[in-house]
């Protein structure tokens, strides 16, 4: 049981578990700030609405007709290279997919700045981070939104063997790390694809798999070797997606093209045989192989350490206490990966109410706990999300699959500092005397507001001026 | 205003760069070693040609330049690049972000160190020398420019509505803050170098558009060049000459540059790649060009995290791989060399059977810049910039003398 003074612990609970208090919100957490999270991951997640969201399926067959659009103008077309018909096709997917990207990244900024369960959005977040993909890619630009919608949100409070089988069969991580164009060797398809004379020949990528051991399940030092890569990978030949091949030879073998847009098995891309990894051993059983390994992996002490402490370091601190990982990594094994059993060994753990203010606050962070501290109202989507690209974090974009970083260091440089202090200030003018910074600082901040924060607000020279120290205050650059 | 950053009477003139490539180029496209007998087949369809149209530029030996890098192939002709190939850290597994790690902390194994080389290196200058800090260009400080050395970040803010009244009343409330007060005090700082260097900038600007107003043509071409994607390296690498070329500012400068992961359609003499080689070839020119005479005491270094597989893939890309290549830039280089081991691409020679094989290790580079160029002595290089390194020599000659 946690010892931590209420009105800190309720602080606490807020700003480092949440999203940034709202003013009012403090009272109520304080009657019970651990209850008050505990509550947060009961439940089903609430489901995003917004203008504009769609099925990604929906999106991906809209990109992929066009792309059989490009190769049927290059058949007519006898002379267009390769190359030509790629650069027009490519030129198009952006306008179809960047108004979805808007769309997507506005819904998920409006709830994160109103929800009621803002420690559940945090959880979310945080694994969409986990399994990282990122629209500098173009071709998940569209499909990173729902990803997160369709595969994330749904088992943010289920299983961790369940969030990782959706996530790694989304189309959008399947395009981001290239699995639909992994083809064994050995496979039925490769045949085919080497008869077709251009120096192209049918092999393994392997870099959806690497990523997945890597990043997502065991971790870089979870004893696995440049051979299981390569196991793994042969396993997950043929996870691809539907509609995505239009070749008519393959047509000619009565292979099923599958739903545009969809995740489809493609057992003739799929490399034949049983395989053994990390000394267990799978049969040739098609897509249940791939399915098996991943269960396999979820279910591994060296996965449940990795992603806890993961968890502990986003939560409390940059070295969280090892403490607190062990009986995470209990729960999981315990639990069978039950999240909500992990997430209750954290927040039940004494340590993780000690040292408020131990985390500098991500870009994003910032923004959110701005926007919800003052009741920022929101503007026309392109425009609400500038603050993200100006601060450093552009939604989704994080650069690579590793996702963005998550300790002090990472963020605290002295750029990234004055951006956050203009674009506070900035802010604060447009709110102008709308807000008294006076009133809100105790509410925002808590036990935590400090005797030289609560006096520059007061000796402040105007309204606004008073709510960019608000904003600019140690206290509220961290949680 | 009382800062760290005060870099009055630096010492020394030489300056140095380090440009991180995150991703892993692929140096065998980069610098494709056309005359090896193994290069054409194995990568297929991205081969770059020995001759004809799109073909590689020629360097010594069998080695060849990607054609987009006309700037640095320049710079060879003038003496004023060295190649390096079949090169890498210590580290050897695949993965981006441990081998980042590596080359960034100068350690043997990764996360092993939350401080950088560059920083130990700028700790370990000779007494006199030490005021000298860095300058990262980015909103934050990437790891190899971390530690007890003072380094700010650098990047464009709108800071013209936070008026003085306002930015001197936050340096009050972070007085208790040793973090926050430091870091405002430096960006304060730079940002005052950097709108002086702009200031300049566009100067040099508008006498260019004059000119170039006669010359409508010129004008064009220059427009549909800026809407490149890479022009923002050519603003970074700006940037970065301005902060260098001050008598009175940093003399170590970091950026990094994204993108180089080419597991599909990577392209050969045209394609994804090749956009981003010319980008980074604009960007090391706009360098050049930006410090003036400052070019003839820089060395920038080119690297990058691991190299790429000798083979293509079923994606006409290449997957994560050991060898890679890097580049010696700048006026104090001795160049117009390609320095390398030459292992060979036959599959027996290959490392791990699929990778090219490293013949040499980037910290004997890394070592020969710091002590012949920033003069950092051999002893600190061996434990306290590259830990238990004293069986890494430093490379000579490659500072011209």
């Amino acid at each position: 049981m946690i010892s931590t003074r209420k009105d800190i612990a309720a602080a606490i609970a807020a700003n480092r578990f949440g999203l940034g208090a709202r003013p009012g919100e403090l009272s109520a957490v304080e009657r019970d700030p651990q209850d008050w999270l505990v509550r947060q991951i009961k439940g089903a997640p609430p489901v995003l609405t917004g203008q504009g969201l769609k099925p990604s399926s929906e999106t991906l067959a809209k990109a992929i007709e066009l792309r059989r659009q490009g190769a049927e103008e290059k058949r007519s077309k006898k002379n267009a290279s390769d190359d030509e018909v790629q650069v027009a096709t490519a030129l198009k997917l952006p306008a179809i997919y960047r108004p979805v990207y808007v769309d997507e990244v506005h819904a998920r900024f409006a709830h994160s700045i109103t929800t009621e369960r803002p420690f559940l959005e945090r959880l979310t977040q945080f694994w969409t981070n986990h399994f990282a993909v990122s629209i500098d890619k173009i071709a998940v630009l569209g499909l990173a939104g729902a990803m997160e919608r369709e595969a994330i949100r749904p088992h943010v409070t289920g299983h961790f063997t369940d969030l990782l089988m959706a996530v790694e069969k989304h189309p959008a991580m399947i395009l981001y790390l290239d699995n639909q164009a992994s083809i064994g060797p050995n496979s039925r398809a490769a045949k085919f694809v080497g008869r077709r004379g251009n120096g192209r020949k049918a092999d393994i990528n392997e870099n959806l798999a690497r990523e997945i051991l890597e990043l997502h399940t065991l971790g870089v030092n979870g004893g696995y070797t440049q051979a299981d890569v390569t196991t793994f990978a042969q396993a997950i030949s043929g996870w691809s997606i539907g509609g995505q091949d239009n070749s008519r030879r393959l047509a000619r073998l009565g292979v099923d093209n599958g739903t545009p847009g969809e995740f489809l098995f493609r057992e003739v891309f799929h490399e034949p045989g049983a395989r053994r990894l990390l000394g267990k051993s799978y049969a040739d059983d098609g897509v249940k192989q791939g399915e098996s390994i991943l269960r396999d992996l979820a279910m591994r002490r060296e996965t449940a350490r990795h992603v806890c402490t993961k968890l502990a370091r986003h939560f409390i601190s940059d070295d969280p206490p090892a403490t607190v990982v062990d009986r995470m990594t209990r729960a999981w094994l315990d639990s069978k990966a039950n999240l909500p059993a992990v997430y209750r060994a954290l927040i039940e753990s004494s340590e993780a109410w000690e040292r408020p203010l131990a985390k500098f606050k991500t870009p994003a962070d910032y923004i959110y706990s701005s926007y919800r501290a003052l009741g920022i109202p929101l503007r026309e989507p392109r425009r609400s999300l500038q603050a993200f690209e100006a601060l450093g974090q552009r939604n989704l974009m994080p650069g690579s699959p590793a996702g963005w970083p998550d300790t002090s260091a990472d963020w605290d440089g002295s750029s990234g500092l004055l951006k956050r202090i203009a674009w506070a200030d900035v802010v604060a003018q447009r709110m102008g005397d709308s807000r008294n910074a006076r009133d809100l600082a105790p509410q925002l901040l808590g036990a935590t507001l400090g005797e030289d924060t609560a006096k520059a607000i007061g000796r402040a020279e105007s309204g606004s001026q008073a709510l960019t120290l608000l904003l600019a205050s140690p206290e509220f650059m961290r949680r | 205003m009382a800062s760290r950053l005060a870099f009055a009477n630096a010492p020394t003139d030489s300056r140095f760069v380090f440009v991180l490539l995150r991703g892993a180029l692929d140096g065998l496209s980069a610098v494709p070693p056309v005359g090896d007998p193994d290069y054409a087949s194995l990568r297929g369809q991205i081969a770059l040609a020995k001759a004809g149209e799109g073909a590689a530029l020629p360097l010594e030996g069998p080695f060849g330049l990607h054609p987009a890098l006309t700037f640095m192939h320049k710079s060879y002709a003038a003496k004023e690049l060295a190649v390096l190939h079949a090169i890498a850290t210590p580290y050897r597994e695949r993965s981006h972000f441990d081998a980042q790690n590596v080359l960034e902390s100068g350690d043997l194994k990764p996360h092993g160190s939350t401080s950088g080389w560059i920083n130990r290196a700028l700790t370990a200058l000779p007494a006199n020398k030490t005021r000298e800090a860095g300058v990262a260009l980015g909103a934050n400080v990437p790891l190899a420019m971390r530690g007890p050395a003072e380094v700010a970040s650098w990047s464009p803010t709108k800071t013209a509505s936070l008026d003085e009244s306002t930015l001197a009343r936050i340096t009050d409330l972070y007085a208790h803050d040793p973090l926050l007060s430091q870091r405002l005090a430096d960006a304060l700082e730079s940002d005052a170098i950097a709108s002086e260097a702009q200031a300049a900038a566009e100067s040099e600007a508008g006498d260019a558009a004059m000119t170039m107003a006669a010359k409508p043509n010129a004008v064009a071409s220059d427009a549909s060049e800026r809407r490149n994607f890479n022009a923002r390296y050519v603003e970074t690498a700006r940037a970065a000459a301005g902060f260098l070329k001050r008598d009175d500012g940093p003399r170590v400068a970091m950026f990094d540059t994204t993108g180089w992961d080419t597991h599909a359609n990577e392209g050969g003499a045209q394609g994804q790649l090749s956009l981003r080689l010319r980008g980074l070839d604009a960007a090391l020119a706009a360098l050049k060009e930006s410090l003036g005479p400052t070019w003839r005491h820089t060395v920038v270094l080119v690297a990058t995290e691991f190299g790429r597989t000798a083979a293509i893939n079923g994606t006409r890309g290449t997957d994560h791989g050991t060898g890679a290549a890097a580049f010696l830039l700048g006026g104090a280089v001795s160049g117009g060399r390609v320095l390398a081991d030459w292992p060979g691409l036959a599959r027996n020679n290959l490392y791990e059977s699929r990778d090219l094989r490293p013949t040499m290790d980037l910290r004997a580079v890394m070592k020969g810049v710091l002590q012949d160029h920033l003069g950092v002595p051999t002893s600190a290089l061996n434990s306290g910039v590259f830990p238990e390194s004293a069986n890494v020599r430093a490379l000579d000659g490659l500072i011209r003398s």
